[in-house]
């Protein structure tokens, strides 16, 4: 890929990424924080692709462990959200 | 797979991270847009093992092995938390991913060698540094939190020019990696940014620690952009960029929210006093009642407003107090409550827990809406909350929450504090509020307290 295409890439999605919540209710604050959260949880698949390409014991040691770690972020984040929406449903459904 | 494949796919799952934050910020559509996301990043963690990129791939059980270690480690702890407790919980996470990429810039760094490009290892150290801050950053959050240690700033003489070389030792550091490369001085770098990290968030008040964990968690965002760019993933640039971003804007209006400025509250590390001890509270008097007396006083109220704080999440009396508002409401007590954008320990965190005791959607009125009404009201029942009542955050300049909306029920005819203690709040300042004449104390556990006024009440 070349520079300019991630250059494209990198700044088209900060614009997105400010106009997606832009109209955010503060109720909403802690649960999107906590989404949000999870989202950067993908990171597991960079952890798995080195963990995957590594050499040495040391790198598949330290590629394993962010492997773990970004697991707990990403479904934890993910689990931990819902629970907090869950007690939001009855809500949306009558307004 | 076809590499063509590969990236459809991965725009796919970029795409649902988009709508996932789309939907993050509406009620209705919240909880789908959640499950959207989670749908997304479950596609993208099956596909990437049939990335065309990897070349004699290896290790894939040992991975599997370690999702499912993640996997039995996260969702129970996610599952069991109480609602109290998931500030802290989702500030974790954010340190653990925060810590995830930096190991994986590590490893990439290993990996590549002297055939890393400029731009990788600017990226490399970037990652480092800012997921290390956000790995360290994020437990001292987590202790604050979970009160394992003090909640209060934690300042201490010099502490601004240790924090300024240790700032200056890691970024020294960077550019020493990015001169000679190798192992030692990236370990180093990794040393003295979790060092800073720490440093970082221990002279920020509790008041406005939901703020940085908001901060961090942008900031986690930004390392996962930047290891996409090292290891050729749009996937990982999108998503760790949409994140940065709204990040970014979260901070921005949690900290409107709160009333404060967000330089304030990230450098405050660097102008923090330590604080004199507030002039000495035992010896005045305050005015304890029975719970006998505040049923008299609901009873004979037209106009109730509830404030609900982290004391009542604490006791998880939101069933309870959804009684009390029930009964007086059958009496024809006008009650509403008064919810501080900030109240508990997360924007929000008040909403959520009423949610769940099914108080209606009408009832609960924001501080702008409400604050113009106290004049009109007879009493206040300040369930569990300090801070967001405190007069000083208008009269005490230079006190910790100076400058912060409050809820304004100093102009209520009376007030009455559910406190366990006479301990003063998240942010440990001591509440004027509580000495007035108006005021009417209630000691005890939130729930206790309101089981017996509520049986009080229904005697009346």
């Amino acid at each position: 890929m070349t520079s300019m295409a991630i250059l494209t890439i990198f700044i088209l999605s900060i614009f997105i990424g400010f106009e997606v919540v832009s109209k955010v209710s503060t109720t909403l604050h802690t649960p999107l924080m906590s989404g949000a959260n999870a989202i950067h949880g993908i990171i597991l698949i960079g952890a798995i692709l080195v963990a995957s390409e590594a050499t040495t014991g040391l790198e598949t040691t330290l590629a394993i462990l962010a492997v773990v770690l970004a697991t707990i972020n990403m479904v934890g984040g993910f689990v931990v959200t819902d629970r907090m929406l869950e007690m939001f449903k009855g809500k949306g459904g009558k307004k | 797979m076809n590499s063509n494949l590969y990236a459809l796919i991965g725009l796919g799952v970029a795409t649902s991270f988009i709508m996932a934050l789309k939907g993050l910020s509406a009620p209705k559509t919240a909880r789908r847009g959640n499950l959207i996301g989670a749908f997304g990043a479950t596609v993208a963690t099956v596909v990437v093992f049939f990335d065309p990129a990897i070349e004699n791939g290896h290790n894939t059980l040992l991975i599997i092995g370690a999702i499912a270690f993640g996997v039995v480690v996260g969702v129970p702890a996610a599952r069991k938390i109480q609602m109290t407790q998931m500030p802290q919980l989702v500030a974790l996470f954010n340190g653990v991913g925060g810590g995830a990429a930096a190991l994986v810039a590590i490893v990439e760094y290993l990996n590549l060698g002297d055939s890393a490009s400029f731009g990788e290892v600017l990226a490399t150290v970037f990652t480092v540094l800012v997921g290390s801050v956000s790995f360290s950053g994020s437990i001292i959050t987590f202790l604050k939190l979970q009160e394992l240690m003090t909640t209060r700033p934690v300042v201490f003489p010099g502490g601004r020019f240790v924090i300024a070389a240790t700032l200056v030792g890691a970024l020294g550091t960077s550019g020493w990696v990015i001169a000679s490369g190798g192992t030692t001085p990236l370990l180093v770098l990794a040393a003295l940014s979790l060092l800073f990290g720490v440093l970082f968030v221990l002279p920020v008040g509790g008041a406005d620690v939901p703020i940085v964990i908001s901060l961090l968690n942008a900031f986690t965002g930004l390392t996962v952009a930047a290891s996409g760019y090292v290891l050729q993933s749009t996937l990982l640039i999108v998503a760790g960029t949409l994140v940065g971003a709204s990040g970014t804007i979260l901070t921005r209006k949690m900290a409107e929210a709160m009333g404060r400025s967000l330089f304030g509250t990230l450098f405050g590390a660097f102008t923090a006093k330590p604080q004199a001890a507030s002039e000495a509270g035992e010896a005045r008097t305050v005015k304890s009642g029975s719970a006998d007396d505040v049923a008299i006083l609901l009873n004979y109220a037209q106009r109730v407003v509830i404030v609900p704080g982290f004391g009542l999440a604490v006791a998880q009396a939101q069933h309870t107090v959804r009684e009390l508002a029930d009964l007086l409401a059958a009496k024809g007590v006008e009650v509403a409550y008064g919810i501080h954008p900030v109240a508990g320990r997360m924007p929000g965190h008040m909403n959520v827990l009423l949610a769940e005791a099914n108080v209606p959607y009408e009832q609960l009125v924001e501080m702008e809406e409400i604050n113009p009404t106290f004049p009109q009201t007879d009493v206040v029942l300040v369930v569990g909350a300090n801070d967001v009542v405190n007069p000083a955050a208008k009269t005490t300049p230079g006190c910790p929450i100076y400058g912060m909306p409050i809820l304004d029920v100093a102009s209520a005819g009376n007030v009455i504090f559910l406190k366990r203690s006479m301990r003063p709040g998240f942010a440990g300042i001591e509440n004027e509020l509580l000495y007035d004449t108006k005021t009417t104390l209630l000691f005890g556990d939130a729930k206790d307290s309101l089981t017996k006024v509520v049986s009080a009440l229904k005697n009346l």
